[in-house]
């Protein structure tokens, strides 16, 4: 048995390894594009990481890549010069954000990115295909399209066994065997299901680590905030999925939160309303804006943010290693189904996580940008105010573009629904 | 069943009978879809771009086109956010005013906004609202099976809507009206394109756009009864430009507009509802029925930005349309808000620039209402391009 370690090695590691593989994750691109080396550019929603790793392909995440324009608050230098290359001010500005890293030949404030060998992408988000697009044209380099057919209806999900979901199943196996063909003809590597067997044992890891972290944060007081702290171990999910330091990572965040759990430590916040966050953050401001809930006592003890654009991993998918191909259709199909559920159907989840959250509210923020989780937030904000008496807030900015982020209207916006939490408190203890 | 869902064109002219055909597509209360269902007949309302009309149709249903309209989404504007394209809100709004009652609605994944509506469909209204997953990997060797049996799937629940099932007869027979309709709206375009004096831009529209409000069977009525007196015009060959309309494919853009586009410019070919003569050829009546609906999807049909198909760059498949229909220009435009139709945009200058075509580039939004701006600039154009 090995001693236990100290609190202050645990407290606080998940952010500080995880900003530190983050790092080392793009220096590594760095020093391939200096190489002159490429890789393989993917998205958050179906990385298919599992795949391209069993190939040695670096992953270029440009999602990631442009929002870290935004946060580093020179986003505004990015869209203006796509705008000038012709894209409209209305399209996606990750779109954008990208189209001027490409045009400066990779250059990015945090190194050089790689050029693409070729480009990997699901159906998860349709700009992901336009966007995937742009880069055929630029480079001429395949592009492939994972097509995971989602949920039809609501509550109307699939399982293995039923008809509707093997003809799904056998869709997105079918795919998976023709993109392990294109990568043996990119990279000139045989494919080799042992190697596939381990990436996906690490991947297991993480998915079995990630799921237990979220269901941590039912704790009260809550151990992380999902808006900053998550978006920290969303971008480690992304990144080293299907790596031996992805997986340990998230074993050791578990041990962490589990750590922080016991001893009835949380979040630096004085914890006085627990919320949840509907949509993409505001990474213009990110800091800013999560401060202005905070400085109220409002931590956010959740994110639809961290389901989907963990690829729908946060369901904990583990893949069978016995049959691995048939497993990882299975996995990709549910989990990037999952990401969708979560911004299209999300509204029956939410209801449930009031209870199982301890929610006194939820936050919805739709963006200009992206049209894909915003398009249906205020419909759903009319659902799930029709289904149970919480209190919401629907504020609108970005997520790249600060033309359209306005801080003293968020405040003010901010301050009037934590007036109305206090007050809605109060009444609650007058009752009692 | 009531026997003419639109008989207003009858016994008409051509140009009365246009007249009408106009007056019915303006006419937001939507006078047939009301007359099928007080005649108890069921309606599934599918969204742009593409839909497998056969299957609906195979059931006894009448499946109704989802263009939006130009009204003020009223009800609609509080379900949506602030940066949307018009069609989205409009669309609802038919529904939550009850201008179109359904029986059904479904819709597709072809763009960001548009696959969030079946979901608040499903919140608003009582009847099934689904997504038809069309395949976005229209590449995959499994691509036309997957398509078949998610068209197996989609029977399955038109039936349960229709009270009824349908067998390969039906299917077939459905085919055959839809094949016809296809071979005629084909005729139409080939008078645009060889005689575009023959026929407006308008209305050559307006015929289109009919077929989405009405049977398909009472479609090819008035289309063999046009075409023929479309073609026997004596009108003269004008001194105006020929061009290519690139756009159009979902969000439509006012008559008014089309109209204007008409007055100095021919208009030889477009993308304006593609998804109507989305196949390009005859869809065999023989074996399987809806794999060969499914094939004919993937293999035997038109482009659009909402269809990533590896073997159809869309500036490549542009530059045909123009090419093969002696277009001297194009009219590149998008709805306001209209992602996938402004990230084309981009792809088409580009291309255009370097064949050297000259092109119109614009927005537009269903519920404009003036166009003489647009108009002198397009005049502009034409002039500059006749004239250099």
């Amino acid at each position: 048995m090995t001693d236990p370690q100290p609190a202050e090695n645990i407290l606080g590691r998940g952010n500080r390894e995880g900003a530190e593989l983050f790092r080392q994750w793009f220096a590594q691109l760095n020093q391939t594009a200096e190489q002159g080396g490429s890789a393989a550019y993917v998205f958050v929603m179906g990385s298919l990481a599992e795949i391209l790793r069993t190939f040695n392909l670096p992953v270029v995440f440009p999602e990631i890549n442009s929002l870290q324009t935004a946060v580093r608050r020179v986003a505004h230098e990015y869209l203006n010069q796509a705008e000038d290359y012709g894209y409209s001010p209305d399209i996606c500005g990750y779109v954008k954000a990208d189209v001027a890293v490409q045009l400066r030949g990779g250059q990015h404030p945090m190194g050089h990115i790689p050029k693409p060998a070729i480009a990997v992408l699901t159906n998860a988000c349709n700009t992901y295909i336009k966007w995937a697009e742009i880069w055929e044209r630029m480079y001429h380099i395949p592009i492939f399209t994972l097509d995971v057919p989602g949920t039809r209806a609501a509550g109307t999900q699939t399982w293995p066994g039923d008809p509707d979901f093997e003809n799904d199943r056998r869709y997105v196996q079918a795919q998976l065997t023709e993109l392990i063909a294109l990568c043996e003809r990119v990279t000139g590597i045989r494919f080799d299901i042992d190697r596939l067997r381990e990436v996906m044992r690490h991947a297991n890891e993480m998915s079995r680590g990630w799921k237990q972290v979220l269901d941590f944060n039912r704790n009260r007081p809550s151990l992380f905030n999902a808006l900053t702290d998550g978006t920290i171990y969303l971008g480690v999910s992304n990144g080293l999925r299907g790596t031996a330091e992805g997986g340990r990572y998230f074993t050791n965040l578990v041990e962490e939160m589990a750590y922080k759990a016991a001893h009835g430590i949380g979040t630096l916040t004085d914890e006085k309303y627990r919320l949840t966050f509907v949509g993409v953050p505001c990474y213009p401001i990110f800091r800013r804006f999560n401060e202005l809930f905070t400085q109220w006592g409002g931590t956010f003890v959740h994110s639809t943010y961290l389901w989907f654009a963990s690829g729908g991993t946060n369901l904990g998918f583990e893949y069978d290693l016995a049959r691995p191909l048939e497993s990882l259709a299975e996995g990709v199909l549910i989990s990037v189904r999952d990401a969708m559920d979560s911004m299209f159907f999300q509204d029956r989840a939410l209801i449930e996580m009031i209870d199982s959250f301890h929610l006194d509210g939820v936050v919805y923020h739709p963006v200009k940008s992206c049209r894909t989780t915003s398009t249906g937030m205020a419909d759903n904000r009319r659902a799930l105010m029709a289904a149970r008496d919480v209190a919401s807030l629907f504020i609108e900015s970005d997520m790249m573009d600060r033309r359209v982020v306005s801080e003293a209207q968020l405040k003010n916006r901010i301050d009037a629904f934590f007036e109305g939490l206090s007050s809605r408190k109060r009444q609650e203890a007058i009752a009692r | 069943m009531t026997d003419d869902l639109f008989d207003g064109w009858r016994d008409k002219g051509l140009d009365e009978a246009l007249y009408e055909c106009r007056e019915l597509l303006e006419d937001t209360s939507f006078p047939t879809v009301r007359r099928w269902r007080e005649s108890g007949g069921k309606v599934l309302g599918h969204f742009q771009v593409y839909f497998p009309e056969e299957i609906a149709h195979a059931a006894g249903v009448l499946p109704f086109k989802v263009r939006g309209a130009p009204i003020e989404a009223i009800q609609a504007d509080s379900r949506f956010g602030s940066y949307l394209c018009s069609i989205l809100k409009t669309s609802l709004e038919l529904a939550l005013s009850n201008r179109v009652q359904f029986d059904m609605f479904v819709t597709h994944p072809i763009c960001d906004a548009a696959r969030n509506l079946a979901a608040v469909w499903g919140r608003n209204f009582p009847y099934p609202s689904q997504i038809l997953y069309l395949p976005q990997n229209a590449n995959s060797r499994a691509a036309v099976t997957y398509l078949r049996d998610e068209y197996a799937r989609l029977q399955r629940s038109i039936e349960a809507v229709a009270g009824r099932l349908v067998n390969d007869d039906d299917l077939r027979r459905s085919i055959e009206v839809y094949n016809r309709n296809r071979a005629l709206l084909r005729e139409l375009y080939a008078i645009k394109r060889e005689t575009p004096w023959l026929v407006s831009a308008d209305e050559a529209y307006v015929l289109v756009a009919v077929g989405g409000l009405i049977r398909r069977e009472e479609h090819n009525q008035l289309l063999d009864a046009m075409l023929p007196q479309i073609a026997a015009r004596t009108n003269k060959k004008q001194d105006k430009m020929r061009l290519v309309f690139e756009g159009g494919f979902c969000e439509q853009p006012p008559l008014d507009l089309i109209r204007a586009i008409a007055r100095s410019c021919y208009v030889v070919d477009d993308d304006l509802l593609i998804g109507l003569r989305w196949i390009l050829e005859d869809v065999p009546g023989e074996g399987d029925a809806l794999f060969n609906l499914a094939h004919a999807y993937l293999e035997n049909s038109s482009y659009s930005p909402v269809q990533h198909d590896l073997r159809k760059p869309k500036e490549k498949m542009l530059i045909e349309r123009i090419r093969n229909s002696r277009a001297e220009a194009a009219i590149i435009t998008a709805a306001k808000m209209c992602e996938p139709g402004l990230e084309e945009q981009v792809a088409y200058l580009h291309a255009l620039d370097e064949a050297g075509i000259p092109y119109f580039i614009s927005e537009f939004e269903e519920k404009m209402t003036t166009f003489e701006h647009m108009e002198i600039q397009l005049q502009t154009f034409a002039e500059n391009i006749l004239f250099s």
